[in-house]
């Protein structure tokens, strides 16, 4: 009869780079269940925008994340702008697009240098991480970061990208896309690399819908899910379809990544052909009066911002509902039945970010 | 004031409401508590074809609701951390943290309600052993 051992998965493991403990059942190296424990990086955020003024929310729900920073911003504006009332100017919309999909890439990019990183392959970690860089570098040079931008604010964005950086933009992308080949070709033409991510961690259509997955982990289930096609910010006039595969593996979800960064760059450049001029904001006047439930599509998946307003300048009510938060139920389900080699790869292939989870 | 528009649920007829989402292939997005002043209030929102539904449940203070992990499992995670927060008890969890799902041991309790269970700041807490250097202050001011 096989024993039952119980391991501590983290909170501090090689392939974390942010602390969660898994614990983790095993019989002999098989995991038969898996238990998320969480709280060693929450911050209480929720409670201190409801004590900051609602204008002053948008640099602190701004750093709940360090990776999908300006996309947290972003939503949290198009939630007050509904409450409000406020037209955002159309170029301020396609400036929020070029740099929400710039964070998407370089999230997409960290991600797989992870990936590569938990199945021991270093070089093509360093390769990817040096693609990575060539996106945080238009960044800075659009919005003078590279990865806290604070370019977005209520009623549009605070700064413009004249037309030097935006061909500067386009000419990185070009660059960024002749690496992209190289690695894309070493992730998913790889023997090796297919041997170790296919039929790993599966997680069936049924279960990623049953189970709330959001973003690549249910696309790459065959949900074709992703709030982009609702049209918001510049979306609606680029035109959007989700990339979807089915087999709902490891494998697949980074096939979903790959494929999405060609995606970003496509609507980058399209973005920027399409830009129209115009001025950057709306003025914002009064307090925020209402409720909004804004979404958004991150890297990770769907973003839900819950607020609520009672016409002062602080806020009644703010929750976010991240997407690694309701990834983790579909984490729990991939863990049992895997060996005990393959859960970093698993975890890893969520793309988990547990600041967002716990803010 | 605008609100979302919501369906009212009571905590009598909760589960049959959302046992229908499910039968329409809603999925669970996740659950919203808030502390009105007068009693808690939890928003259920979940999603088909990017148009979302919200049923709108109110619950005085103490009252116990029923949990939805039988129909959706998923929202074992978030009554938890309401619990942590607003100290919402739930009946018919899959996994009960009791209270530590987010929380460490030393943290306030339920710090989103309006009027926190007790205002303790956890640095000036004395080593285990110790004798207590700082008092500790209950909401209503006793000394605990």
């Amino acid at each position: 009869m096989s024993r039952r051992t119980v391991i501590p998965f983290g909170p501090q493991h090689p392939v974390f780079p942010e602390p969660i403990q898994l614990r983790l059942v095993l019989e002999d190296e098989k995991v038969v269940e898996a238990l998320p424990v969480v709280g060693y990086v929450h911050r209480g955020l929720e409670k201190l925008a409801e004590q900051k003024d609602f204008q002053q929310d948008v640099y602190l729900i701004e750093r709940i994340c360090g990776i999908c920073s300006f996309m947290h911003a972003q939503n949290y504006c198009q939630g007050i702008e509904s409450i409000m009332g406020i037209t955002v100017p159309p170029r301020a919309q396609y400036l929020r697009l070029v740099w929400g999909e710039l964070h998407r890439m370089h999230s997409h990019l960290l991600f797989l240098a992870l990936l590569a990183d938990s199945f021991g392959f270093e070089n093509l970690f360093m390769q990817t991480l040096r693609c990575r860089e060539d996106v945080l570098e238009v960044m800075e040079i659009t919005a003078g970061n590279r990865i806290m931008l604070t370019t977005c604010c209520i009623g549009g964005v605070r700064k413009d990208i004249p037309a030097d950086q935006l061909d500067a933009v386009h000419r990185t992308l070009q660059r960024v896309h002749g690496q992209l080949k190289e690695l894309g070709s070493a992730f998913a033409d790889n023997y090796t690399v297919s041997r170790r991510l296919k039929d790993v961690g599966v997680l069936s259509k049924e279960k990623a819908l049953e189970l709330g997955g959001v973003g690549p982990v249910a696309k790459a289930s065959g949900l074709p899910m992703d709030l982009r096609a609702t049209g918001y910010a510049a979306y609606r006039d680029l035109g959007f379809e989700p990339v979807v595969e089915k087999n709902g593996d490891c494998y697949d979800r980074m096939l979903v990544r790959l494929r999405e960064l060609e995606q970003s760059m496509d609507l980058i450049h399209k973005g920027i052909r399409m830009m129209p001029e115009g001025p950057l904001a709306e003025a914002v006047k009064g307090n925020p009066n209402g409720e909004a439930a804004a979404r958004i599509e991150q890297p990770r998946g769907e973003l839900l911002f819950f607020i609520k307003g009672n016409g002062t300048k602080n806020l009644e009510r703010f929750r976010a509902r991240t997407p690694t938060f309701a990834n983790l139920a579909p984490l729990m389900h991939m863990l049992p039945g895997c060996e005990l080699a393959d859960v970093p790869v698993i975890v890893v292939s969520i793309d988990p970010c547990i600041s967002c989870t716990e803010r | 004031m605008s609100l979302l528009p919501s369906t009212p649920v009571t905590a009598d007829n909760l589960l049959h409401e959302v046992a229908l989402l499910r039968q329409k292939g809603c999925r669970l997005v996740t659950l919203t508590c808030l502390d009105t002043g007068t009693a808690h209030e939890i928003i259920y929102h979940f999603d088909k074809g990017y148009e979302m539904n919200h049923l709108r449940l109110p619950l005085a203070y103490g009252q116990r609701l029923v949990s939805i992990c039988s129909l959706y499992p998923a929202a074992m995670i978030v009554e938890n951390e309401i619990k942590d927060h607003f100290g919402v008890a739930f009946d018919g969890l899959s996994v009960d943290f009791q209270g530590r799902l987010i929380l460490s041991e030393n943290a306030p309790k339920t710090p989103m309600n309006k009027r926190c269970g007790m205002e303790i700041d956890a640095r000036m807490l004395p080593p285990v052993g110790a004798a207590a250097a700082v008092p500790v202050t209950t909401a209503s001011g006793g000394a605990a």
